[in-house]
């Protein structure tokens, strides 16, 4: 058998789950990192390490010749993106396969349909999965009125440039829109050069709910049920769970039917998740999907006992997927935090340094994934994410009270995190009930909004 | 002689002089600033941290570049008072 080499294009958590899945599979891992990063600890647990620039992103992880150098110089077979940075840039994915190396995702076209977020509704719409119901790009209020009356209110007015949230506003009634639309043309003309802007239902009171899926190259596909994402701050997801316990039996067919199709139309390989909103009365929407391994992957392994890593990482080399879907079943309740170098009295913000205490929660149905210990540096050029705190039990009730008690016994000194925030958010009353939705965090929790 | 003032980096992060790639510098040399005035960026684990002059007067250089790390403390800008 040749040997096999997965040069890993990312760092943090990330970078150490990719480098146990490929040490599990037998495969040589070799960790690619900006100088800042030089002493981490997923460099040290990769079996080779190359440093591929300074360490601004722009400079390193986001160099995609220097990434691609890099795997080619170390004699790499194959590259693992992980999430965020280069993973769904159809360019570098092309650039991979250009260079003779395995592209450990889905192939670069079904990047760039679903990848970019108006072609990806343009598939949906193609494939009869339903979006949510916007207008053609608006040049004049009157135009908008009328658009307004046949969508119903409320709506929110988007820049048809997009990007960052900018220009996006609420808008409840006809006088409203009066007010906001020559606001909205002059910001979104200002800041993208382009003015031009689009009305989409706001649904208010909705759950995100998002679909797994794997599919391999002999054109075999599953989807390992939902995970639940409701609790955000920021359009930033806080706390994730498998399965929902908001959608009924009808609505998860449905979703992971959608999902599936979805994934057909574009000839979609390797690991993906499609990601809808869900009305209170049930009806869904698509809205995005990501085409690669997302950072709440965990809570769905820990439902289904699939290993997501594994299976993409043994799809991009050919080999079927190890299960059918009637293999998969759903057992028990995970759920999810993400902790974060930063903090919740000071609007939340990024507090880099040296970790000098990490006490990790230890017991049964308890997860920690981590890319950071004692001693390791939180860095200032990246995201803030420091660990994935996750807990299984045979029920939601369960798991929330595991969860908690997890999160009372972890201690991190040294930087700030948000640890006491998602204690909060746990003992949230909507949340326990369930009735929680994607406004629920910043409505109740004061510092959040 | 002149007095110069040296701008220190707040925080630790990315340096920038533009708020867009595609827009103008936030502050060029020669330009005489306010008190106050935002003449650069430090990106800060994803979020935006705008660095504002404490004194008046002239800038007469910038000791970064654009999308350089910068270090807390680390001189980013001098300045040629003017009360």
């Amino acid at each position: 058998m040749t040997l096999t080499r997965v040069l890993i294009a990312n760092r943090g958590e990330i970078a150490s789950r990719i480098i146990r899945a490929c040490q599990e599979l037998g495969h040589e891992t070799v960790a690619a990192f900006s100088e800042a990063d030089r002493n981490a600890r997923w460099v040290r647990e990769a079996d080779l390490a190359v440093c591929i620039g300074p360490p601004p992103a722009a400079k390193s992880y986001l160099n995609r010749k220097a990434v691609v150098q890099a795997a080619l110089d170390c004699g790499a077979t194959s590259v693992h993106p992980g999430y965020g940075f280069l993973a769904e840039n159809e360019v570098f994915a092309q650039a991979v396969l250009d260079a003779g190396l395995i592209w450990i995702g889905p192939p670069p076209q079904c990047i760039g349909l679903m990848g970019d977020k108006s072609s990806a509704l343009r598939v949906a719409t193609g494939a009869g999965v339903p979006t949510l119901p916007r207008s053609g790009v608006l040049v004049s209020l009157d135009e908008a009125l009328i658009e307004a009356e046949v969508l119903g209110y409320p709506l929110l007015l988007k820049a048809n440039a997009g990007g960052g949230g900018r220009g996006i506003r609420p808008i409840v009634s006809p006088d409203a829109l009066a007010v906001s639309f020559d606001q909205a043309r002059a910001e979104v003309g200002a800041a993208f050069g382009d003015a031009s802007l689009y009305l989409e239902k706001l649904l208010t009171g909705a759950r995100h709910v998002e679909v797994q899926i794997i599919c391999d190259s002999s054109g075999n596909s599953i989807h390992l049920y939902e995970r639940d994402c409701s609790l955000q701050r920021r359009r930033q997801k806080v706390v994730e769970e498998a399965p929902s316990s908001f959608i009924n039996a009808v609505t998860r067919a449905e979703l992971a039917e959608a999902a599936l199709r979805l994934a057909g139309v574009v000839d979609y390989i390797s690991v993906g998740t499609v990601e809808f909103l869900v009305a209170q009365d049930q009806t869904f929407y698509f809205i995005e999907m990501n085409t690669r391994v997302q950072v709440e992957h965990g809570v769905t392994e820990l439902v289904t006992g699939v290993d997501i890593v594994r299976e993409q990482i043994r799809i991009a080399h050919g080999q079927p997927l190890s299960l059918q879907q009637n293999d998969v079943a759903l057992r028990g309740a995970a759920i999810e935090v993400r902790v974060n170098a930063e903090d919740p009295e000071m609007s939340f913000m990024g507090s880099p340094g040296t970790i000098t205490v990490f006490e990790a929660p230890l017991g049964p149905g308890i997860r920690v994934d981590s890319g950071f210990g004692s001693g390791d540096m939180v860095q200032p050029f990246y995201d803030s994410l420091v660990c994935k705190i996750l807990a299984h039990d045979v029920d939601r009730k369960a798991v929330i009270r595991r969860l908690k008690m997890a999160l009372t016994q972890t201690d991190i000194q040294g930087v700030t995190t948000n640890l006491s925030f998602l204690g909060k958010a746990l003992k949230l009353s909507s949340f326990q009930e369930g009735s929680h939705h994607t406004q629920t965090l910043e409505s109740e929790i004061a510092s959040a909004g | 002689m002149p007095e110069i003032s040296e701008i220190a980096a707040p925080f630790p992060g990315v340096f920038y002089r533009r708020a867009n790639p595609d827009s103008a510098p936030l502050a060029e040399p020669g330009q005489v600033i306010a008190v106050g005035r935002v003449i650069a960026l430090i990106e800060v684990m994803k979020m935006f941290h705008e660095v504002q002059s404490a004194v008046a007067g002239k800038i007469t250089e910038f000791c970064a570049e654009d999308g350089d790390a910068v270090a807390m403390g680390q001189i980013i800008a001098k300045i040629e008072r003017q009360s």
